[in-house]
């Protein structure tokens, strides 16, 4: 048997602009650019982008218009929950076959649609482009328009095609999608209602979107729309009648932020409700921004009385993980920073940072907050992520669902981060599963038996 | 909840309600993973082959690796033959495979990327080895796929080196979990029959956890054994879906003649099985098999009252649900609804000739999906639905219980160890049906009727 391989990282040479390690020559890091041909990427493409966005919204029909696997694999993967219609966790595709795309796909995507709208007549159906259709050429625009005009409802193109770009893409073709869904259906601009504000980028993960507006209804502050956790063509449309936009996840809502300031007036401020110091910071923040005496008083007595029920249970973990080093992986910059934050509300160094899509001005906030020697880096590989969470001894990876089997062969801990996940980790509540959810992990006792074993004598 | 499927059934023309299949490459890398050393790389953009890693790593719970050629707009346009180019520079110098096992994707195949002759133009170091398969998914499914990449390996590797053919079989499992692989061989290894088995998985994506991480875990089958595949004396193709093309292209290429056979579920296949390596290499069945298929005899005697007339829906891969139907039938149970997403003629008249042979009227269909199956439930409610995680909407919809069988499971772990093939499998398999019939039972029962025995 020959010896395992160990992959060479120096051999990769396109790669070597993409890693740092804080403390070693100061360089810009490169990111938000290709993956390079033959490398195990993590990343994905713009379609996913697009649909982990716009999935949420709970009464459209999502019809991925290409061959099958794009829907198949998309099918109900995030664990949104809606209060209302549930029509989105179907699966709906146009499953191209060889005929469509030698004579095009656009006679069967205008029979699906029409299908769909007779089977489950709802107000609004969002059609994704996938690779091929940009590549056979269907006319989606005109296909959309069309079936609006039949139906009477709203037929939304969204380009997703996903050789485009990566990622991101598909985030502002989703905001482009949501955008348009929030124009006011009058000539006039709606009323702003008072004390209102709309929530973007939370995606009602284990319902973590109703906790924060508990939170904010304790303060005074009501939710206009949530985008684009549990919600619905009607919500969305209110959303220009609200008088501040607050985001939570920065990657993909921040165009969807800056669109809604230029026409509607709305401004916008960047929030974290990860770990109990970014939580009650961004409550005072939002507090602060309507200057009511009121609202701030209410903000203090409950960060006051959070804080007194969660503080020890904090403080506990504190002291069980003293010593701990963790690794992060994660999609968008944003999460990393407010995942750093949150381990050393617990006590645990990251040793490792690295993200799928984060940009220039988050690596540079990564690099501000980390410590010395710590490795930031760019669309990582596995191997790399391998090579750097055993150089820096990491008893813990944080990520999403292909990093859990390479963490555990490793017998490295590993809580996840992405849409898989069941339990909610904003606020409070959050703060203390975040905890719990390390403490399940880095104090089984399997690690144990990884590490002894007859085999190691 | 998620009920939100009409119980009136209406012809429909424009593609699929919740899949019950899905897109070649996914079967291409699965297949690739079962080659000793070997990368899989997906030609095309990154989401695919993210999304297929995705995929395999949630139902085997192992890491999944694959490479991507990372199409951007310019590849798009003017071709990915740079693409490959570098890839293959890549892949050979960062994780220096023995194989690379290249699989288009929608894209590539619609653009026209003419793989042979990417490959042709690469530079391959030496010893190492190249294959490719096309696997557009605007054409049949995973199954497709993993059959397309099987087929390549004879149609890259094997070879006809010695004037006689070999005492051994070869054995083309189709697209099953490690675990029955595993239990194949155990059962090659018991008749004594030597055997190369391609693609096979088990030590890849069940490996062991040793601490390390390894790029290449152990098991998979070598180069050297795929080469000599054209010198076996048989080739046992199991499951026509996944193997049927693997096996032809061999006795076209290499005059090494084929067997086509159900893949072993259930006593009846496990026996043609077994029948096929007996009188191929005239051996004796060993004792322990003998037992086992007792032992097998002997529990649905003893259990067989639990399943008479129970009425059953089978759905998911082609080769999996056409022996899951036989074996379901031999408990006595009565396969009302059997649907596979994978399109073939074949399936409707292999399971129509089962079931009208058995006087059993049910619906059949091939490339099919979910919410057809949902439909026909509506109209015609069972006691057990078969197939994999994704029935669970409808089982949740109509009360049904779900036994969970075949790809993918999503929800539930350790089965993609166990096996569901052999005599060994099919206890298991009983067992399965016997607990979900049975707990459901308890579940329902009044107060009265709760019994302790059964
Ligand atoms: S584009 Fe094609 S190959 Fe890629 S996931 Fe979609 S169906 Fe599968
Ligand atoms: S085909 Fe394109 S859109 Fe579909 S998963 Fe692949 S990269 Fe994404």
């Amino acid at each position: 048997m020959k010896e395992d391989f160990r992959p060479q990282q120096d051999e990769i040479k396109e790669r070597r602009d993409s890693i740092s390690v804080k403390g070693g020559q100061k360089k810009q890091l490169k990111c938000d650019t290709h993956s390079v041909s033959g490398c195990v990427s993590q990343r994905a493409c713009v379609y996913c982008g697009a649909r982990v966005v716009l999935n949420p919204v709970t009464d459209a029909v999502h019809l991925v218009h290409g061959p099958i696997g794009c829907a198949s694999y998309t099918w109900d993967i995030r664990g949104s929950l809606t209060s209302g219609s549930s029509l989105y966790r179907n699966s709906f595709s146009t499953d191209l076959q060889e005929e469509d795309i030698i004579f095009g796909g656009e006679k069967k995507l205008a029979s699906a649609i029409d299908e769909l709208v007779a089977k489950h007549n709802p107000k609004l159906v969002l059609v994704y482009s996938t690779c091929i259709v940009g590549v056979i050429g269907d006319d989606l625009d005109a296909v959309c328009k069309a079936a609006a005009a039949r139906h009477g409802i709203e037929v939304i193109p969204v380009q997703s095609s996903g050789f485009i770009g990566n990622k991101a893409a598909g985030y502002r073709a989703a905001c482009d999608v949501l955008l348009r869904l929030s124009l006011p259906q009058t000539a006039n601009p709606l009323p702003k209602q008072q004390y209102t504000i709309n929530y973007l980028g939370d995606f009602n993960l284990a319902g973590e979107a109703w906790m924060i507006k508990n939170y904010l209804a304790e303060i005074g502050i009501k939710i206009n729309v949530v985008f684009t956790g549990d919600s619905s063509y009607e919500t969305l449309q209110k959303a220009s009648a609200t008088s501040l936009n607050i985001i939570q996840c920065a990657g993909s809502m921040t165009i969807l932020a800056e669109q809604m300031e230029k026409r509607f007036q709305i401004p916008y401020m960047n929030v974290s409700f990860l770990g109990m110091e970014d939580t009650a910071e961004s409550l005072r923040k939002i507090a602060a921004f309507f200057e009511n005496k009121e609202f701030n008083k209410n903000t203090e007595r409950l960060i006051a009385r959070e804080e007194a029920k969660v503080g020890h249970v904090i403080e506990s973990a504190k002291q069980l993980f003293a010593g701990k080093k963790a690794a992060i992986y994660v999609g968008g910059g944003f999460k990393a920073i407010s995942l750093i934050k949150q381990f050393r509300e617990i006590g645990i160094d990251v040793v490792m940072v690295g993200t799928q899509t984060g940009r220039k001005d988050e690596y540079d906030t990564i690099g501000e907050l980390v410590n010395e020697g710590t490795v930031v880096l760019d669309d990582a590989n596995p191997s790399e992520l391998e090579k750097f969470m055993t150089e820096k001894g990491a008893h813990l990876l944080v990520g999403g669902v292909k990093e859990r089997p390479l963490a555990y062969k490793l017998g490295i801990a590993f809580i996840d981060h992405n849409h898989d996940r069941k339990h909610p980790l904003s606020g409070y509540t959050g703060a203390v599963n975040f905890a719990r959810e390390v403490e399940s992990t880095l104090c089984s006792p399997v690690w144990k038996y990884a590490k002894e074993g007859p085999h190691h004598g | 909840m998620l009920n939100h499927t009409p119980k009136e059934i209406q012809e429909r023309k424009g593609g699929v309600i919740n899949p019950a299949k899905t897109c070649q490459p996914i079967g291409a890398m699965y297949a690739a993973l079962g080659i000793h050393n070997c990368l899989p790389h997906s030609h095309g953009s990154q989401g695919c082959c993210s999304y297929h890693r995705m995929h395999l790593t949630r139902h085997f719970r192992d890491p999944v690796m694959a490479s991507t050629s990372s199409f951007t707009e310019g590849a798009s346009v003017f071709g990915g033959g740079a693409n490959v180019k570098a890839s293959v520079r890549n892949v050979f110098s960062i994780y220096n495979p023995d194989v690379m096992a290249i699989h288009t994707t929608c894209l590539t195949e619609t653009i026209g990327d003419d793989i042979p002759s990417f490959i042709a133009d690469a530079e391959v170091p030496d010893g190492k080895t190249v294959i490719h398969a096309n696997t557009p998914s605007y054409v049949g499914s995973h199954i497709t796929g993993f059959s397309n990449m099987t087929k390549a390996m004879v149609g890259y590797l094997a070879e006809a080196t010695d004037d006689s053919k070999k005492e051994q079989a070869n054995v083309i499992p189709g697209f099953v979990n490690p675990g029955d692989m595993r239990e194949m061989k155990r059962i090659m290894n018991l008749m004594e029959v030597p055997f190369i088995m391609f693609p096979d998985t088990s030590g890849v994506v069940d490996s062991p956890m040793t601490g390390e991480f390894s790029m290449f875990p152990k098991g998979g089958t070598t180069v050297e054994q795929l080469r000599d595949t054209g010198n076996s004396k048989i080739t046992l193709a199991l499951g026509e879906f996944a193997s049927n093309d693997a096996a032809v292209l061999l006795d076209r290429k290499c005059k090494v003649p084929a067997k086509i056979l159900k893949t072993p579920i259930g006593i009846k296949a496990t026996d043609e099985f077994l029948m096929a390596l007996r009188s191929t290499f005239a051996k004796e069945i060993p004792y322990e098999l003998e037992e086992e298929r007792g032992q097998l005899v002997d529990i649905i005697t003893d259990t067989h009252f639990h399943f008479h007339g129970k009425k059953v829906a089978i759905f998911g891969d082609p080769d999996i649900v056409i022996a899951l139907t036989e074996f379901v039938m031999s408990l006595g149970m009565v396969p009302v609804h059997v649907l596979t997403g994978t399109p073939g003629k074949s399936f409707e008249r292999q399971v129509k000739a089962m079931l009208l042979a058995a006087g059993v009227e049910g619906n059949v269909k091939a490339a099919g999906d979910l919410f057809l199956l949902h439909q026909w439930l509506k109209n015609e409610p069972v006691d057990l639905l078969i197939g994999n995680t994704y029935g669970k909407y409808i089982a949740r919809a109509e009360d049904i219980p779900l036994m969970r069988v075949g790809f993918p499971i999503l929800d539930r772990s350790v089965h993609s160890y166990l096996p569901i093939v052999g005599y060994k499998g099919a206890l298991r398999l009983i067992e399965m049906i016997s607990n979900t019939l049975l707990e459901r039972q308890d579940r329902d029962a009044e107060d009265e009727d709760f019994e302790l025995v059964m």
